[in-house]
């Protein structure tokens, strides 16, 4: 039975589910319980934003609070994973990689084939991902292109309720290490979600709105955005396809190609910074494998090269728009209007 | 019957002999064969560290966890890490431990619960935590042991691990080999206490200092912080005071070092010399049985080598294959 939840609500379902499943299922973080030790109450935040909020009075001790020690946390998810459990961890902010990236990028990702096959390493690590909360330059990046340039991990980004729950179960059932993006500004955003369990495979791309005139690519919560674009250039007759990637890595290639094959344009939007970016890898890879289906170059939409800054005015700049993307696919079919 | 006044049997003297041996040889011949130009990049050789990794892991089996370092080999082999598939990982053959793809600062046998050589300094600590965490979850009385050195010991990973095996009280060991050099910055510079076991204190853990060059030094004090973690006691810190005789890397020429320094270590505190004459001093173990082992291991050692240098090359295809468990 589908009811709508929130987009914070199937992650904390998605958890309690796998938690029901998998005995080995434990999850670990910094406030992810909220109140250990503490005089009050045990579970009074259940994560930053309260996304695991109620988790601990069903599964007890299979979640754990954390000292504030990235390294230590993070790796002993690693380590656990390597020797038999399937630990979420909890970053908080993607932003705090910085403190234990080596756990990340020369542990986990390595093990598999610096072992030559013999480990695996089924660690999730779930943290909060872009703008649009005022939280300024060290809690606001879209870091997921960092993560993609590293084999050996996968990266998942989901946009909606249905996608978090169903990208979530599969991270946790996956025997590869995932770094499970949740966009801050989508916690409270709710659709249709079916009760029971169901895992979304990596690499499957979603059409959210079909079209004929040109493909817009996402990810996350400039999904939205570019939805919103596509309504506005219907108006004007254009008909804009919205691919939404889902994974980062792996990523679908193939839907992105068929699209841009039977549009003839490519707008990619990206919440990153614009060098070697998720916009920038999906322009280059169609330049490269659908260049005779291209009927104009095609375009980036990304936040600037700068920091995320604070005030609203400029950190409203800062995100692609509805307008900016727009503004992109006029770009795409000037050649064609002027024809 | 001679009366046996050390705290292991005759046949588990000869085992930890054995296992010494085989690193010394191992080592040893390492340092001869990559001067040779055969061996592909970095060799960090574990000679003169022998007793430590023998006291410590004679205490353990496969259910327990160790997470090593770049100087990693002497504690694969006394974990039980197959000698051969050790060889011919170092010479990045398709016969190696991890199929040529990890190298000598790599090599892991996870059935064996050897987690990684590890070419990040400190990094070895949270995921042992990890491993104590398992263990814990799975109630098997494993125990993990970290092993890092005295310039990793001022890496944030492993402070930051001693406190939160502290209060998860994790099964987990943290065990300083001290051999003075961090790469070629000495210890006195590098580290502002006088002894781990003050820093240990810092985190709450007991702590023990031992001379790492007496393997019963280091036997008898492992044991009782791996009957105690084993227990639910929880972490503690084994500072093993020892000596590298080689340099940092291999081609390390160690104009840092004081002159005379090795060629004294090597005559003084050998950890070898030193288990062989007590042993046979007591007469628990005779000389004709050392020399034994010593002819049993050096067969092993050539027969490692040679069979490393005929193993055949990983194909090309393996270069693509292992980076996910599924895509």
């Amino acid at each position: 039975m589908a009811r709508k939840i929130s987009y914070k609500q199937a992650i904390n379902e998605a958890l309690d589910l796998e938690m029901r499943r998998d005995p080995t299922v434990i999850v670990l973080g910094e406030d992810i319980v909220g109140g250990a030790g503490a005089p009050g109450e045990i579970d009074a935040w259940g994560g930053v934003l309260g996304v695991t909020k109620g988790l601990h009075a069903k599964h007890g001790n299979r979640l754990m609070d954390t000292p504030l020690s990235e390294s230590a946390y993070i790796g002993a998810a690693i380590g656990a994973a390597a020797c038999g459990m399937r630990p979420v961890a909890e970053l908080m902010f993607l932003d705090f990689m910085g403190v234990c990236f080596d756990q990340i990028l020369n542990q986990a990702a390595k093990f598999k084939y610096m072992f030559g096959g013999k480990a695996k390493t089924p660690v999730v690590i779930r943290a909060m991902v872009g703008a649009g909360f005022r939280a300024a330059a060290q809690h606001s990046q879209m870091l997921t292109p960092m993560f993609t340039h590293v084999p050996g991990l996968k990266v998942v980004c989901p946009s909606n309720a249905y996608d978090a729950k169903g990208l979530l179960i599969q991270s946790i059932r996956d025997d590869d290490p995932v770094i499970f993006c949740e966009h801050k500004a989508l916690y409270g955003a709710e659709c249709d979600v079916p009760e029971e369990s169901y895992a979304i495979p990596f690499a499957e791309a979603n059409i959210v709105r079909e079209g004929k005139d040109v493909t817009i690519v996402s990810y996350g919560l400039t999904v939205h955005r570019a939805l919103d674009a596509a309504e506005k250039l219907a108006k004007s007759g254009v008909q804009a396809e919205v691919i939404d990637l889902r994974t980062l890595s792996p990523i679908d290639w193939d839907t992105v190609v068929e699209s841009v094959e039977n549009t003839g344009r490519l707008v990619v939007v990206d919440e990153a910074n614009p060098r070697c970016s998720i916009a920038s890898d999906v322009a280059s890879y169609v330049a490269q494998n659908a260049f005779g289906a291209l009927k104009a170059a095609p375009q980036m939409v990304t936040a600037p090269h700068t920091p995320v800054p604070f005030s609203p005015v400029l950190e409203d700049l800062y995100i692609p728009s509805a307008d900016a993307i727009a503004a992109a696919v006029n770009k795409t079919t000037a050649r064609a209007l002027a024809a | 019957m001679t009366n046996n006044p050390f705290p292991l049997s005759r046949d588990q003297l000869l085992a930890a002999y054995r296992t010494m041996r085989t690193i010394r040889d191992f080592e040893e011949r390492l340092h001869v064969e990559f001067a040779k130009g055969d061996i592909p990049g970095f060799v960090h050789l574990y000679a003169g560290e022998e007793a430590c990794a023998a006291g410590i892991m004679m205490h353990l089996t496969d259910i327990d966890r160790i997470a090593s370092t770049h100087r990693g080999h002497g504690h694969c082999i006394a974990k039980g890490v197959d000698v051969h598939e050790m060889m011919g990982e170092i010479y990045g053959k398709s016969t190696g431990a991890c199929r040529g793809k990890g190298g000598s600062m790599h090599i892991a046998d996870l059935s064996k619960g050897m987690m990684g050589a590890n070419g990040i300094l400190g990094a070895g600590a949270p995921l042992i935590c990890g491993a104590g965490l398992a263990a814990k979850f799975r109630g098997d009385g494993g125990v993990g042991i970290t092993f890092f050195g005295d310039g990793a010991s001022n890496q944030g990973t492993v402070l930051e691990s001693m406190n939160l095996a502290a209060i998860w009280n994790l099964p987990v060991i943290f065990v300083v080999e001290n051999n003075g050099y961090a790469e070629s910055t000495s210890v006195e510079y590098a580290t502002a206490v006088d002894s781990y076991v003050d820093r240990a204190a810092g985190f709450g853990l007991p702590g023990v200092t031992v001379d790492g060059t007496d393997f019963f030094a280091v036997y008898e004090a492992a044991g009782e912080i791996v009957r105690r973690a084993r227990e639910g006691g929880g972490p503690a810190l084994l500072e093993c005071k020892t000596v590298r005789f080689f340099g940092h890397f291999e081609g390390d020429a160690q104009t840092y070092k004081a002159k005379g320094e090795n060629d004294f270590n090597r005559a003084n505190r050998d950890c070898l010399k030193i288990f062989a004459s007590r042993v046979t001093a007591a007469g628990v173990v005779s000389e004709a049985e050392i020399a034994l082992v010593d002819r049993e291991v050096a067969s092993l050692i050539d027969a490692a080598v040679e069979s490393a240098k005929g193993a055949p090359l990983p194909t090309p295809r393996e270069l693509l294959t292992d980076v996910y468990v599924a895509y």
